[in-house]
């Protein structure tokens, strides 16, 4: 048994790859041999092929256009496409980048130990490193069970593995997406309406009257088609009111901006909340027809009024109270945005309750520019036996901890995985697919912990990612523009489905995830779990099942589906059953007050920064998709590194420059492993950093990211996690400057 | 605090952060262009005045720099061009309002005349010089004889010349450094100046070098003049170009331009040059190397300093 | 016939997707770009205000670069809109410096390149792809002299700006403020 994994840098791979990119080097660097054609290429002469992106989890669909040479030229979105209405975001753009990023993976790579002990990875033929892994999987589950084998995955590519290990007989997941993102909005919004938000939210901000963000950053946070109504509700002359501590680009588009203290949110939607109740502005109709818990709501909030919450926030009652009636005035078109990244201060869930309510109180749900009731079409599955049932899944890691989260939490995986923890249930490997988890994680140092306990890694990514570094296996996957993947099924206004197809074959040694998980799958003896030869089969009999077929998808890319559970909105005094204890809007949450949880929620103080130390927000670039994309050539020329923003009056106090580099430290004395350039702006608070998230990349092997600005994760050491869910708050880390080299100072010490 | 930065990244090589798109071959090729300018008035003024004779240095030896001067000149035009296969595209056509194009044709006329000039004095130079053909005998023959003419053209070509290396700047109007009138007699007096500086290292005739140090001089003095004048204009000028002339004000170009143009490129050898009308004892190539020194310096600070300048961001 | 492009900075997010469609529809090497973002912020914590403006070529009705071209390499096609013959271009660079607006490049392969409106599509009745790839659509185009383009009806009733008008180049980008 391992006792140590070392990180590996993929640089260390045989001589023949580093020849290989010599060679590609040499004939780019001396420009001697043009593989590209100049100039543009009119559409006619390009082939469009149907896809959907893969670089965000919007999922935009589009036509990549490939030119004669077999060269994909551009991505161009789908017109039919609810997702992004023919329009892609710059990232989806730019995913031609992530096929023609020659640091892609090239050929799976196996774990080797030299005689001296030190690690490298080996090239390997698919043959043997899909042996290595399906053996692996067959000694687990004889050692261990199949639930042992844990998977952590994001997107498309994880959605293969997940059908994989469910044959194998493990429902061990988890993915960032929960627990380190939008799990608090889940609970809160399925305890309070019985319903989740979704992805892409049911958000109708196309023709809201009022919409409130609340620590959202839509413009920053290139979520598609809700950029796209932004900016028809401008059109429309709609109220903006954004509250952020920050200058945010929505902040800069908005009627309001409410500079807010951070890790005060709580107090201003409750006295928010106070305002509509208490000037008898709240919707009494929506309340008295559809909520639960009014009385006990406004006893609740009696005290919580905008003066309570002005020493609290620092935002003027008369802002607190005008911004309110603006609600109040729109209402029931308001769009209480309830945000994405949502896990800050431990108490998500019940800021996210809050902001359920509000919009409760508002009746801003199920009516015209509110909240709207979304559809989605379901596939029926492709035949194959039923999934063995596992002894325990993820859920048995929550249990009894967080009992309502709806998903699988990432650190529990990891403290599962860690035998010191002594959990119950143990899990002794790991799937990872397509999530960089030591990029997408706070704590690290549980990450490698965790890492180095496990048996075995494999990981599969189209990129040389961190994540990469702590694999036995490595599997280079075709990227989204090269393979068919499942149908995307997202609900919408109007149920809908994309296909994705490749559009050239995939390049280098690459494969597609889906061919992985069934070779995986055959060696395991589950063929009829994959009882097909090329995906394009599955995807072809579900899309018959649905009226349609592969040949036409092929030619639309999109294809929409007349609505079957009723309109859009909800009709005037329609009777409607919630999914909630009392079937009503939870005004008051049963739910929370059966497992201890405040009923209603409560403003609770956070710590704040300690002198000289700032707290850390981070957030998003709209070129960017947190550290996935940081070395897509074309992305990475929009935005190569991040900044640390800071406030001009905290940059005099350290006498700092504008692109000065300085290395960050954090409250535990963590420090950053890269330094990062300043930004001195007035858009931030003088109590508050800034940073934009996904850069400081620390493997060589990507040429663009490597060492690029400084990953914020390293400084999110202090995890405030969520009792109702488990989620990872992370808003809680302060830093200081460094402006000399903390290397160097260590070497000074020794010498 | 005002803050205006590229949000997309923009960093193209030679544009950002500062404009740079010229380098030393420009500033160059101004100086030989002005250099020349300089040396062939004064060959063509001297034989239209009937000086031939006092005025050997000036007239017949010279002017042996000048087309040495215009070539490499040339060559280092040619070097600057990023799409050098295609620089015969200059001469298909005749672009009125692109100094470039006014350039590139004055140096096609220009430097024909230098080496005609320079070949017709062949056979005084060296004793014994032989055409070999008597077609290029006829010719010379003919030179000789139009020699007054020529004078004439190359005296008009050289202030066309002058002034236009001048013009090649003052015609960017998105250059605020640059886009004043006054560069135009400044790179013709600067140039002239720097032309008299050679013939007068060169000349060994003392009554020559004394004559000619007197319209440097007064040369100088113009230059002098235009200079204050220059720095007037701005400072009385747009915002874009105070930050011009701020760059020459105590901004980077300061120490460069005041200690190494105006006082060790313009007033040291003047003075140096009075001192030796005067009569006391002066390295001879020490006024002409600075004067040359000087208007060297003097194009590089102007070319690297005015792409700096701009109206945006 | 005269096109010009609006910019909606009230919409505007600065997200450079203009930036990225223009490279890959005209293929424009890594590292260089023919349009371009900037972010402008002015005022102190907390009334503050900032400005997003995507910025390309003004294809200038006055235009310098056309002007100081030497070879006619730089010229004036159809409704106005400024291009570069790359095998007239002998890359002296004269018209780099001849734009307050830093529009042009010197391309790798030696001639001076730039926005072209996408001139390709333009003729054949498209919008430039910044336009149509733009999410906020905050990008208007079309022809001046119809009242009824896109571009038109943009700046008909909204206040609006052109950039370094002292330049006197006449620039036919409107910044809608």
């Amino acid at each position: 048994m391992k006792t140590r994994r070392d990180f590996i840098k993929i640089s260390a791979v045989g001589t023949g790859a580093a020849a290989l990119s010599l060679k590609a080097f040499g004939s780019n660097g001396f420009g001697l041999f043009k593989s590209e054609p100049d100039g543009p290429v009119s559409d006619e002469d390009l082939t469009p092929y149907p896809t959907y992106c893969e670089v965000c989890f919007w999922k935009c669909a589009g036509w990549a256009y490939v030119d004669k040479s077999g060269r994909i030229r551009k991505v161009i979105g789908n017109k039919e496409d609810p997702h992004c209405n023919g329009r892609l975001c710059p990232r989806g753009t730019g995913g031609i980048g992530m096929v023609y990023d020659e640091d892609r993976l090239k050929t799976p790579l196996i774990r080797e130990t030299k005689k001296d002990g030190s690690q490298y990875f080996r090239e390997a033929s698919w043959e043997e490193a899909l042996d290595l892994v399906a053996g692996k999987m067959k000694e687990v589950k004889e050692k261990y069970g199949p639930e042992a084998f844990g998977l952590f995955n994001h997107g498309t590519p994880g959605g293969h593995f997940h059908h994989l290990l469910r044959a194998y007989g493990s429902e061990t997941n988890a993915e960032p997406a929960f627990a380190n993102c939008r799990g608090p909005r889940s609970s809160a919004y399925y305890s309070t309406f019985g319903a989740y938000i979704g992805s892409p939210e049911s958000t109708d901000i196309r023709d809201t009257r009022c919409l409130v963000l609340i620590g959202s950053h839509l413009g920053e946070n290139m979520h598609n088609s809700q950029v796209q109504e932004m900016s028809e509700a401008i059109d429309n002359g709609a109220t903006i009111i954004t509250v952020d501590p920050r200058f945010s680009t929505a902040a800069a588009h908005s009627s309001y901006w409410l500079p807010i203290k951070p890790a005060t949110d709580i107090a201003l939607l409750m006295a928010w909340i106070h305002v509509l109740i208490y000037e008898g502005l709240y919707n009494k109709e929506f309340v008295e027809k559809y909520t639960f818990g009014f009385d006990y709501l406004k006893e609740h909030v009696k005290n919580m009024t905008p003066e309570w919450a002005y020493g609290i926030t620092t935002i003027e009652p008369e802002q607190i109270r005008r911004t309110a009636r603006e609600m109040a005035g729109a209402a029931p078109a308001v769009v209480v945005h309830p945000g994405r990244h949502v896990v800050w201060y431990g108490d998500d869930t019940q800021r996210e309750r809050a902001m359920a309510i509000l919009s409760a109180l508002l009746g801003a749900w199920g009516k015209r520019g509110s909240l709207y009731l979304p559809e989605g079409i379901s596939v029926p599955h492709f035949p194959q036996p039923e999934y063995p049932e596992p002894k325990w899944t993820w859920k048995n890691l929550n249990y009894g901890k967080y009992p309502l989260a709806t998903m699988g939490i990432t650190t529990e995986l990891l403290k599962a995985s860690i035998p010191r923890y002594n959990y119950e249930h143990q899990v002794k490997a790991w799937l990872v697919a397509g999530t960089n988890l030591p990029l997408s994680m706070p704590d690290k140092p549980l990450f490698k912990e965790a890492a180095a306990s496990v048996e075995f890694i494999a990981v599969m990514d189209t990129m040389p990612m961190d994540i990469t570094g702590y694999a036995d296996v490595v599997f280079p996957e075709a990227t989204y523009l090269e393979r068919y993947d499942v149908i995307r099924l997202a609900p919408n206004r109007e149920p809908n489905i994309a296909l994705r197809m490749p559009a050239i074959e995939p390049k280098y040694d690459s494969k597609p995830g889906w061919w992985i998980a069934k070779q995986i799958g055959e060696r395991l003896g589950l063929h009829d779990y994959f009882n097909y030869d090329d995906y394009a089969e599955v995807i072809d009999w579900q899309l018959k099942k649905l009226g349609t077929s592969l040949e036409e998808m092929k030619k639309i890319g999109v294809k929409k589906f007349p609505r079957k559970s009723g309109p859009l909105y909800l009709g005037d005094g329609e009777d409607f059953t919630f999914n909630t204890n009392t079937g009503k809007v939870e005004l008051y949450s049963t739910d929370f007050a059966d497992h201890g949880f405040d009923p209603m929620p409560k403003y609770t103080r956070h710590p704040e920064p300690p002198q000289n130390f700032y707290r850390l927000i981070y957030g998003r670039a709209p070129m960017h998709t947190f550290s996935r994309t940081s070395n897509n050539p074309n992305l990475s020329d929009l935005m190569s590194e991040n900044s640390v923003w800071v406030n001009p009056k905290v940059a005099d106090l350290w006498g700092l420059k504008k692109d000065q580099k300085v290395w960050l430290k954090n409250q535990d004395g963590a420090i950053t492993s890269f330094p990062v350039k300043v930004r001195v702006t007035e858009r931030i608070r003088w109590d508050s950093v800034y940073m934009v998230h996904g850069f400081g990349h620390n493997n060589k092997k990507l040429s663009r990211a490597f060492g690029r600005g400084a990953a914020d994760t390293e400084m999110i050491t202090n995890v405030a996690v969520d009792p109702i869910m488990g989620g990872t708050g992370m808003r809680g880390n302060f830093i200081t400057f460094l402006t000399e080299d903390p290397a160097l100072e260590g070497k000074e010490v020794k010498a | 605090m005002k803050e205006e930065l590229f949000v997309s990244g923009r960093n193209i090589p030679n544009i950002d952060p500062y404009l740079n798109i010229w380098h030393w071959q420009i500033p160059l090729y101004l100086f030989l262009g002005g250099l020349a300018a300089g040396i062939l008035f004064f060959a063509g003024f001297y034989v239209v005045r009937g000086k031939e004779k006092q005025m050997q240095a000036t007239v017949k030896w010279a002017p042996i720099i000048a087309p040495i001067a215009l070539v490499l000149g040339l060559f280092a035009l040619f070097l600057d061009l990023k799409h050098k296969l295609f620089f015969w595209q200059l001469y298909t056509t005749v672009r009125l309002e692109s100094p470039m194009s006014w350039g590139a044709w004055t140096l096609m006329i220009i430097s024909p005349l230098a080496f005609i000039w320079v070949a017709s004095y062949m056979k005084e130079l060296v004793p014994g010089w032989n055409w070999k053909f008597s077609l290029l005998e006829q010719f010379e023959a003919w030179v000789i004889k139009n020699r007054q003419y020529f004078a004439w053209a190359m005296m008009i070509y050289a202030i066309i010349l002058g002034v236009y290396t001048g013009i090649l700047l003052s015609a960017f109007n998105a250059r605020p450094l640059w886009n004043t009138s006054i560069l135009g007699p400044l790179f013709l007096v600067s140039g002239f100046s720097t032309g008299l500086a050679t013939i007068i290292w060169i000349s060994k005739d003392e009554k020559e070098r004394k004559k000619l140090s007197r319209i440097d001089l007064i040369f100088i003095i113009i230059e002098l003049f235009l200079i204050t004048h220059l720095f007037m204009g701005f400072k009385a000028g747009s915002e874009t170009a105070i930050e011009a002339a701020n760059l020459f004000l105590g901004g980077p170009f300061t120490v460069s331009f005041w200690v190494f143009v105006v006082i060790l490129g313009l007033i040291f050898p003047a003075v140096l040059e009075t001192l030796e009308i005067w009569g006391f004892h002066v390295p001879k190539w020490l006024p002409p190397v600075m004067i040359l020194i000087g208007g060297l310096m003097f194009r590089f600070i102007m070319v690297e300093a005015g792409q700096i300048t701009r109206y945006l961001y | 016939m005269r096109y010009a492009m609006a910019i909606d900075t009230k919409k505007c997010v600065g997200c450079g997707d203009c930036v990225v469609a223009c490279q890959t529809e005209n293929n424009v090497p890594h590292g260089y770009c023919r349009d371009w973002i900037v972010e402008s912020v002015d005022g102190t914590y907390p009334s503050i205000s900032l400005e997003f403006r995507s910025e390309r070529c003004n294809h200038c009705d006055n235009s310098p670069c056309v002007r100081c071209c030497p070879t006619g390499a730089s010229h004036i096609e159809e409704g106005g809109i400024v291009t570069v013959t790359h095998h007239k271009c002998i890359g002296c660079g004269a018209c780099i410096q001849s734009c307050p607006y830093d529009a042009r490049y010197s391309h790798p392969d030696g001639y001076v390149d730039k926005c072209t409106f996408c001139l390709h599509r333009v003729q054949k009745g498209q919008n430039p792809a910044c336009v149509d790839v733009c999410p906020t659509r905050c990008l208007h185009f079309g022809d001046l002299d119809d009242p009824n383009s896109d571009v038109s009806l943009a700046i008909k009733d909204r206040k609006w700006k052109v950039l370094a008008p002292e330049a006197g180049t006449k620039p036919q980008l409107y910044f809608l403020t």
